[in-house]
């Protein structure tokens, strides 16, 4: 029946039923991934993500729910300028990581 | 060390409930939806708990209803309040219980408010002098309803005629608590067992012989959020949650729901009809979904009530597999009258969700 409005999905993550043996890669290469707080530094200086809507905080948190194909569709946006490695309070080099996510989810999720 | 910790931040959420002498105000929209629940509560705590409770035909909406869809300032709904306060006072009460999880947010905010801002209570007091000449005390303590269900949950069980308590196996009910947003979440430390841990209802089952059942969504909005349903355009996001909230509950199997709510017992009621006509799903094995109430109805079955006196009848999903479980005698004839015999008319059939 239609009553003019539908049910959205839940936006709820099970991680129980998430396979991330890419991210545990990714920590292997690079162990920076975990030092993120997600404070959102990089994503305010990023100039790709005034108009693309790429946010490396996003990217990460994908990728640790398990997101993959989302995080790697985000990631195009990135023109890899290098202005959030500058500002990580957390001295992330995040170029490279951004690097190392292409290289890992690169083939696989596109 | 550490239990004397725990222990000291607990009690900062227990309330030290007045037992008698209260001004009773009602909810703009309960008698709508569940028309017996405000009635029973004046008929337990007058005529079964012999306590006294005070109402007057003059009392208004707090004004919370048309504030939370973002439709009046606040200022007003204080100054409606105010005028409440106003009718409390000349009454000769000084506590003052609400019917409504919203009004008593409300009237919360509204006494923090005054406490943090003096200027703007001052001003209010002008603005209710100006409006109608009248003058009020602030309460020397506000409760919500359920507060006092709870307050008086172990002489309900004393005189109680039926227990939650599945007749056919001897097991207690499995009960799901659903406690109104504005109960606690706003102000934790005015309700029962503060936001996280709210208690109110947990000791009412407890006391009633029900078991709670704890899921993922225990906390979560039953979906009503004023705007997300008053506003067409944005009411997808009120079944959405809804929806949310039985995907987390259903594989508890839950045999009922008890809110505190007026908005909450509606939308979880109503929503599992329109649930079952866009996804073809009921939440309970038999297709019947999961029984709704509000604890005043609860309160009222396990004193032994007629169900169709205290109005299950208006309910969407069918309370009598509920009712057999618990063993209550219910007349299925009776189910469409009136109080006074008068047919209520019966109502067209849903297509998925199973009624009696």
């Amino acid at each position: 029946m239609d009553f003019g409005f539908s049910i959205s999905r839940s936006s709820t993550v099970n991680l129980d039923s998430v396979a991330l043996e890419n991210f545990t890669k990714l920590q292997a290469l690079e162990p920076d991934a975990l030092k993120c707080i997600s404070c959102g530094s990089c994503t305010a200086t990023c100039p790709a993500g005034k108009f693309s809507g790429m946010s490396l905080r996003k990217v990460i948190h994908n990728l640790q729910r398990g997101r993959e194909k989302e995080a790697v569709e985000m990631l195009q946006g990135c023109m890899l300028c290098g202005k959030c490695s500058m500002v990580c309070p957390r001295a992330i080099n995040t170029r490279h990581l951004i690097m190392s996510i292409h290289k890992i989810y690169g083939e696989e999720a596109r | 060390m550490i239990y004397q910790g725990k222990q000291k931040i607990w009690s900062e959420y227990q309330k030290e409930i007045p037992d008698d002498h209260w001004f009773y105000v009602r909810s703009c929209i309960r008698q709508n939806f569940f028309p017996a629940s405000e009635k029973m509560f004046l008929e337990i705590c007058r005529n079964v708990l012999g306590k006294d409770f005070y109402e007057t035909e003059h009392h208004t909406t707090c004004g919370g209803i048309a504030y939370h869809c973002d439709t009046i300032p606040q200022e007003t709904v204080m100054t409606i309040v105010a005028r409440q306060f106003a009718l409390m006072t000349e009454a000769g009460y000084s506590n003052y219980v609400a019917s409504c999880i919203t009004s008593f947010g409300n009237y919360i905010e509204i006494l923090e408010t005054w406490k943090e801002f003096p200027e703007l209570e001052t001003r209010i007091r002008e603005l209710l002098w100006k409006a109608c000449r009248r003058e009020f005390r602030k309460p020397d303590y506000v409760a919500h309803a359920s507060d006092l269900i709870y307050k008086y949950r172990n002489e309900i069980a004393a005189r109680a005629k039926y227990r939650l308590v599945n007749r056919h196996t001897g097991e207690p009910l499995r009960v799901v608590e659903h406690i109104g947003c504005h109960y606690s979440k706003m102000f934790p430390s005015k309700g029962v067992g503060g936001a996280e841990y709210p208690y109110v209802l947990c000791g009412m089952i407890e006391s009633w012989g029900g078991n709670v059942i704890d899921y993922p969504e225990r906390r979560h909005c039953c979906g009503y959020g004023f705007r997300q349903y008053h506003v067409k355009a944005n009411r997808g996001y009120s079944i959405s949650n809804t929806h949310k909230k039985f995907e987390s509950m259903e594989p508890y199997q839950p045999d009922m729901i008890i809110t505190n709510c007026p908005g909450c017992p509606y939308f979880l009621d109503r929503w599992q009809y329109a649930i079952s006509e866009m996804e073809g799903k009921t939440y309970s094995k038999d297709g019947y979904g999961i029984p709704v109430f509000t604890y005043e109805e609860v309160a009222s079955l396990v004193l032994g009530y007629d169900p169709w006196d205290i109005g299950l009848q208006l309910h969407q999903v069918a309370v009598e597999p509920l009712l057999d479980k618990i063993g209550i005698e219910y007349d299925p004839a009776r189910k469409y009258e009136g109080i006074d015999r008068k047919s209520l008319s019966r109502p067209e059939l849903p297509g998925i969700l199973k009624c009696c």
